[in-house]
């Protein structure tokens, strides 16, 4: 336990100190999408992981979130960014019980195709109404100076401080939350509903719980994206396959763990990465870029398939499984 | 299970040391972390006597048509320059390219790995050819100090150098080109006053891209007295059958097809098949390339689209890319058939503007390698006119094109040509856009963004006198 800890601490002070360590290419483009797509897979992981319910939606929540928090920056000036992205996260929170609605009635596949709407709707109305972009012609928004309390975000490492520091805040808070009543009575529904019920959890309370905080979550790290890494987004950037790309990362990562987002968003975000760069480096330039990315494809999903057969319960599990091992070896056949 | 396990294991270690070990020799600033193609002509010794190119291309998704078109001639410009004059005023050219399938956040990546240039080569200028990308790099390439070149395409009010200093959609913003394509109906329609009382329709690309003429067609609809249907496809546009069901019912006597991409073909197809005559469809500027008329064989007959450049190998500029770069076996076209095709001649002549905009700036600052703030000065000085059109071989490709700090769009006219089912023929002399009525709303829509965003508003006089 103690080393588990101190594991942790020294995790922790890790990421404090990146900045120092990396470049800008790094901080900007690998680590604070990371941590926003985290995010966003830890919602899912909350609906889905530890609540048991089925959704594709996640990518709606997040664009709830970057345009609810947009619209306070724009129509209530002065507004701290710290607010704006709590009102971003609320609002998508509202928009989650919302959708999160049929959950009550219907459950599987059945609850997918309900939560499809979300995904669809969302889209057309910030498409539709351009109030949500300030009217601007081609429906984008873009972030407002990045500023806490004074403080200049701007630059890189200000994005990624950013970023670190709301994920962080939502990480523990999270781990708090799956331990208390709250969390339990999510896992119970997971397992069981009947028993569940049987026991006095109150199921309904719970599911629109967990699609609430899950799409909180969702909304924070849209806000996230849109603010602190593209510093732009469009209603077409939260697509369908966004809400994919999520839910694979919580998948990947290992549905119902703490960690299991952060590992499965680090698999999405820096495999396309690496595989590009590698492939560059072998192909010694003379390959065609083209050619390249196909390639880059099919291994891309040749080890999405090999982890989902081979290692189901994420790489959360794998990396716990391997560190037990490591521990004792004289347990290991 | 432990075997399978532990082959997990190591694919996942694979995984973090393979990123770990790109991440560093990325702060090293080694070239081989990019997709580096060509620039055969600079070794890591030349690098830093070399001026780079970042190009953020794309070759595969819905609209490699226009990315390999584009970059390919892009690419074999900068080669000709390289090979024909040993780059320019002695400083070779050397550029990389990383795939971004027209995703914008895998162009803010591509941008963030290539913008600290090339073996020690600064970056000139970035050239994304996506709205989406563009947008996204704006203030990131303001900070860096990185001009981000959007040809005929981009954020409209960025034409107002004043309060965007390092974007430039050159030759051709979206108002404008709405504008000219108005003005040529109304010249179809046998004058402006003719339009009073027609109904135009415009389809537009679900995107930032095809949102972005809504308002200006709004406006022409009520300066002209027309009505306006805007009727939006989803991207990427395979299917239309509502939409021209829509056309259909409201029988308009002019279609705007403002598409990209497969919408462009289908869109000729759809209008075929529920009987709209395609002679009244007129395509604008990203709806104007052979491969989106080739798809759609016999029914794109008779359809006219906006240029701001001819296809065709017929000018002196393409028969020496003939010469130096094609024949030598050093083309970068997949297809050779391809070269003079709208999306090629448009690399090409954005590739003529970048590295005018590089020789412009050398005058002031000297021959060698520039950084991003000093060829944003060589964009901002580009002076092309006939006789400089003549010798890069470039007359009758381009219009005439004068930049200055706040005007950075610096053309603003277009011709028209029609597809017979093999060719474009260029069937009007230029058409110029309205450029006195859309400056004030690029005004006032920059400077909205200036005082939402805080950003200073320059003071292009003092300026001047400096």
């Amino acid at each position: 336990m103690i080393l588990r800890a101190s594991l942790a601490a020294a995790a922790a002070v890790l990421l404090a100190v990146l900045p120092l360590l990396v470049n800008d290419y790094v901080l900007s483009a690998i680590l604070v999408p990371w941590l926003a797509l985290a995010l966003a897979a830890s919602g899912q992981n909350i609906v889905t992981g530890y609540a048991g319910q089925l959704s594709v939606g996640s990518a709606a929540f997040m664009s709830v979130g970057a345009f609810a928090a947009y619209d306070v920056h724009l129509y209530v000036p002065g507004a701290p960014l710290l607010v704006a992205f709590a009102v971003g996260g609320i609002a998508a929170a509202a928009a989650g019980a919302l959708f999160g609605l049929p959950s009550l009635r219907i459950r599987g596949f059945y609850l997918v195709v309900s939560t499809l709407a979300a995904q669809f709707f969302v889209e057309w109305l910030f498409t539709k109404v351009g109030w949500f972009s300030g009217n601007s012609a081609s429906g984008v928004i873009t972030a407002p100076p990045l500023r806490i309390a004074g403080i200049d975000l701007s630059s890189p490492s200000g994005h990624y401080w950013l970023a670190l520091g709301v994920v962080a805040v939502l990480t523990v808070a999270l781990r708090n939350i799956v331990q208390s009543r709250i969390g339990r009575s999510w896992m119970a529904v997971r397992d069981m509903e009947t028993a569940a019920i049987v026991s006095g959890v109150e199921t309904r309370r719970a599911k629109l719980l967990a699609f609430a905080v899950g799409a909180f979550y969702c909304g924070i790290a849209g806000a996230l994206w849109a603010f602190a890494y593209l510093g732009t987004v469009e209603p077409h950037g939260f697509d369908l396959d966004r809400s994919f790309q999520v839910l694979f990362m919580a998948i990947l990562g290992g549905l119902g763990r703490l960690t299991g987002p952060f590992l499965g968003a680090a698999f999405i975000v820096l495999f396309p990465i690496a595989l590009d760069l590698a492939g560059a480096r072998l192909g010694g330039g003379s390959v065609d870029p083209g050619l390249l990315q196909t390639l880059e494809k099919i291994v891309f999903g040749a080890l999405v398939i090999f982890f989902l057969v081979k290692q189901p319960a994420g790489l959360a599990r794998l990396v716990s499984a391997s560190w037990i091992q490591l521990r004792r070896p004289e347990t290991s056949p | 299970m432990s075997k399978t396990r532990i082959v997990s294991f190591a694919c996942a270690t694979a995984l973090v040391i393979a990123s770990l070990s790109a991440c560093r020799s990325r702060s090293e600033g080694t070239p081989s972390t990019t997709t580096t193609t060509a620039s055969k002509g600079a070794s890591p010794s030349e690098g830093a006597s070399a001026q780079y190119f970042p190009l953020q291309s794309y070759r595969v998704g819905p609209y490699a048509a226009g990315g390999t078109g584009f970059f390919g001639g892009f690419i074999d410009y900068l080669q000709l320059v390289n090979e024909r004059d040993g780059g320019v005023n002695g400083v070779k050219l050397v550029w990389s390219e990383c795939e971004t399938e027209y995703v914008v956040e895998r162009g803010v990546e591509c941008y963030e790995r290539l913008k600290g240039g090339l073996q020690g080569a600064p970056p000139a200028a970035m050239n994304p050819l996506s709205v989406g990308i563009a947008y996204a790099l704006i203030d990131r390439a303001t900070a860096d100090k990185i001009p981000l070149i959007t040809i005929n395409h981009g954020r409209t009010d960025s034409t107002d150098g004043r309060v965007f200093p390092y974007v430039f959609p050159l030759s051709l913003n979206p108002y404008s080109e709405a504008s000219a394509i108005v003005n040529y109906i109304g010249q179809r329609e046998g004058g402006a006053d003719r339009l009073r009382g027609k109904k135009i329709a415009v389809l537009y690309h679900g995107s930032p891209y095809g949102k972005e003429t809504i308002p200006i067609i709004d406006l022409l609809a009520k300066k002209l007295g027309f009505t306006a249907t805007q009727i939006e496809v989803p991207h990427p546009g395979s299917e239309q059958q509502s939409q021209w069901l829509q056309i259909r019912q409201n029988a308009p006597d002019w279609v705007i097809l403002r598409g990209w991409g497969i919408m462009n073909p289908v869109a000729l197809k759809t209008a075929t098949k529920v009987g709209f005559p395609v002679d009244h469809v007129i395509g604008n500027v990203w709806s104007n390339s052979e491969e989106d008329v080739l798809p759609a064989g016999p029914a794109g007959v008779g359809y006219t689209s906006v240029t701001t450049h001819p296809s065709g190998r017929d000018f002196d500029v393409l028969k020496e890319v003939d010469k130096y770069v094609l024949s030598r076996g050093k083309g970068n076209m997949q297809d050779p058939g391809r070269v003079g095709s709208v999306y090629y001649n448009l690399g090409i002549v954005n590739g003529i503007l970048n590295v005018e905009a590089v020789r412009v700036a050398q005058k002031k600052f000297g021959n060698k390698p520039l950084t991003g703030e000093q060829v944003r000065w060589g964009f901002e000085h580009i002076a092309v006119d006939d006789a400089r059109l003549r010798e890069l071989g470039a007359f009758g490709l381009m219009q005439p094109i004068r930049l200055s700090c706040s005007d950075h769009e610096g053309g603003g006219a277009v011709r028209f040509q029609k597809w017979d089912g093999k060719a474009w023929s260029v069937v009007s002399e230029w058409v110029q856009s309205d450029r006195a009525l859309l400056r004030p709303i690029i005004e006032s829509s920059s400077l909205k963004y200036a005082q939402e965003k805080g950003v200073p508003v320059r003071d292009c006089e003092a300026e001047a006198r400096l």
